[in-house]
């Protein structure tokens, strides 16, 4: 726990994230009731619950993909609530897709370039990057941090599904991230697929705070300080790994059954 | 494919697969030759009729196949940004009608070209926020209206009889006119466009382009502003429709409401089909089949004592074989063929030809 603490102080004094009674509704239903939040900077943090919690709504409520019915959002101390998803994402907020959202007719290095583009300047420019450019070299070390270097010219289309999960987190790194939002990224994955992931979750630099939406409580629980359970769209637990794994009403609902 | 295109350039994929390179390379010069030498061996009618006027509708179409083809945008106001500009170089420039103001063609040209750019950027900034189907109705729309302003308003458009008396200009000592000089100048003006839309389509923007065409929503959370991206794609292809409309006017002296009517609107949109939106080559051989069989296949009908005036049942019959047979154009047909004579041989790098 010295390193969490240590990673912790590190970093500024706004949160890095503060939701303030955000409700979802889809017509009649309410995705998501009053939902109040705070992660600190640098903090990673868990999000449990069944299908149909609210989780990936809370996502897309966080980056801009659809606005709160009601209620604020702040990144690190702004208020984002109104800002369209780039904004947010200038911000240095990321995220990765559930199911995977790459572009499967441009190669590896096309895709983790535009990520890398998209968050620096020179969005509209009409010159060709150069053999030596900058951003063509962050993209291009950004893909060996996900282990793709060999086939970084492949159309991604062609890619296993497993690099398609590891492709995902190569985007959401680009640029400066502050705090990155994934959304069930070990789903499908081969056990030492899994191990990797956790590999590149504990390996990332300690300013970078995340949210994980993880079923596989192997993942979540082992790369996380702090969980988060919902249920029907509210928030219905907060506590440590430990705590949480110790608490028997969340043992009755979430970790009986499927999870030994 | 734009970067490893790019960064590679040269050495490690020439090494690779040296047989497609040549390909390319053989079959572009070979038409790059072909063109250049054409008023060696063409009449001056088929210089101007068929393929001056190819290549400056395949401008129009290129405009087109670029939005639809790189931005995943149908719009049919391509031909309609392409007669405003034209309909400016002539009110702006030296015309026959009373009251053309005689700005000399150095500063109509750009007048005409940065209006063009303003109209393409509104009518974008109206048509993305629309998708499929939906684009192609707004643009129609917009094209129906502005033929139908032309065609009443006299103050400005002269109504129904349009501007004639526009001469081309002359500059360089060149008479522009004249069969030979307007066939380069339209050769000229239709490949630095093909290449500019070649070049900008791997350019980070164009690569952009085709993200948000693929997955708008991933393109906003990488930190894209999508709707800005696509209205300067507008304006981009505003500028190459607009410089394909100057040419029209130069080469006819004169523009009317016929030239900005639905029916050329939806001729651009055929063409660039027919010819293929995967490729910008395309737009000039679906331009070339069509100004073909609208030259000729009136006599051919007339020979069958059918009536000339439906030439157009002739493109329509083989639009609709284009569509049927190859959704990816002639360009399609194209890279299928290729594909084919080299069956097995270095298949991985074949996808140059087209998204579709």
């Amino acid at each position: 726990m010295d390193s969490v603490a240590q990673r912790l102080s590190t970093v500024g004094s706004a949160n890095a994230l503060e939701l303030r009674g955000v409700t979802r509704l889809f017509g009649a239903l309410a995705a998501l009731v009053d939902i109040s939040l705070t992660v600190r900077p640098g903090e990673r943090r868990a999000v449990l619950g069944s299908n149909g919690a609210g989780k990936t709504t809370l996502f897309n409520c966080i980056t801009g993909d659809f606005p709160p019915s009601s209620g604020t959002i702040r990144f690190f101390g702004e208020d984002v609530t109104f800002f369209p998803p780039y904004e947010r994402i200038r911000r240095g907020l990321r995220r990765t897709y559930q199911i995977s959202a790459l572009f499967p007719g441009l190669t590896v290095l096309d895709n983790v370039y535009l990520a890398v583009r998209g968050v620096s300047r020179g969005r509209y420019s009409f010159i060709r990057p150069r053999r030596n450019d900058t951003l063509v070299n962050a993209a291009e070390s950004l893909i060996q941090g996900v282990h793709l270097t060999p086939i970084k010219d492949r159309f991604v289309a062609e890619l296993a599904y497993g690099q398609q999960r590891q492709l995902e987190i190569a985007l959401a790194l680009a640029g400066a991230p502050r705090f990155i939002l994934f959304d069930e990224p070990a789903a499908g994955l081969s056990p030492t697929e899994r191990a990797e992931l956790v590999d590149i979750l504990s390996s990332l630099p300690a300013h970078i705070g995340y949210i994980i939406i993880e079923h596989d409580m192997d993942v979540a629980l082992r790369v996380v300080e702090r969980v988060t359970m919902m249920h029907n769209g509210r928030i219905f637990k907060e506590g440590s790994p430990q705590e949480i794994e110790a608490d028997p009403e969340v043992q009755e609902l979430y970790l009986g059954g499927g999870h030994g | 494919m734009a970067l490893a295109e790019s960064r590679a350039s040269g050495a490690s994929r020439a090494a690779t697969q040296p047989t497609w390179l040549q390909n390319i390379n053989l079959a572009a010069v070979l038409v790059g030759v072909i063109v250049v030498i054409m008023p060696v061996i063409a009449s001056s009618f088929v210089l101007t009729q068929i393929f001056g006027w190819s290549y400056m509708l395949g401008t129009i179409a290129l405009s087109l196949t670029f939005l639809a083809g790189y931005g995943g945008m149908v719009s049919l106001a391509q031909m309609t940004i392409a007669g405003f500009a034209g309909y400016l170089v002539a009110i702006l420039g030296v015309n026959g009608v009373p009251g053309g103001i005689g700005w000399p063609w150095w500063l109509a040209v750009p007048a005409a070209l940065i209006l063009s750019m303003i109209v393409g950027a509104a009518i974008g900034a109206l048509a993305v926020r629309t998708v499929g189907i939906y684009t192609i109705m707004i643009t129609l729309a917009i094209a129906a209206a502005f033929y139908y302003f032309t065609n009443e308003n006299y103050a400005i458009f002269n109504g129904h009889t349009g501007i004639d008396g526009i001469p081309t200009p002359m500059f360089l000592g060149v008479d522009w006119h004249a069969p030979l000089p307007s066939y380069y100048l339209e050769l000229g003006v239709a490949f630095l466009c093909w290449l500019a839309v070649s070049y900008v389509v791997r350019a980070p923007f164009g690569l952009a382009l085709q993200g948000i065409r693929d997955n708008p929503r991933r393109m906003a959370a990488l930190g894209f502003n999508v709707n800005a991206h696509r209205i300067a794609a507008y304006v981009f292809a505003a500028v190459i429709a607009a410089l394909g409309g100057i040419l029209l006017v130069w080469s006819y002296g004169e523009i009317a409401p016929g030239t900005v009517s639905v029916s050329a609107a939806i001729d651009i949109l055929v063409i660039a089909v027919v010819g293929g939106i995967g490729n910008p080559i395309g737009a000039f051989i679906g331009a070339l089949i069509y100004a073909v069989l609208k030259t000729f296949a009136l006599d051919v009908l007339v020979a069958f004592g059918l009536d000339g005036n439906r030439f157009r049942l002739l493109i329509g019959l083989g639009f609709l074989a284009i569509v049927f047979f190859s959704p990816d154009g002639i360009i399609g047909l194209w890279a299928r063929w290729r594909n084919r004579a080299r069956s097995g041989s270095s298949r991985a790098q074949s996808s140059g030809g087209g998204h579709g």
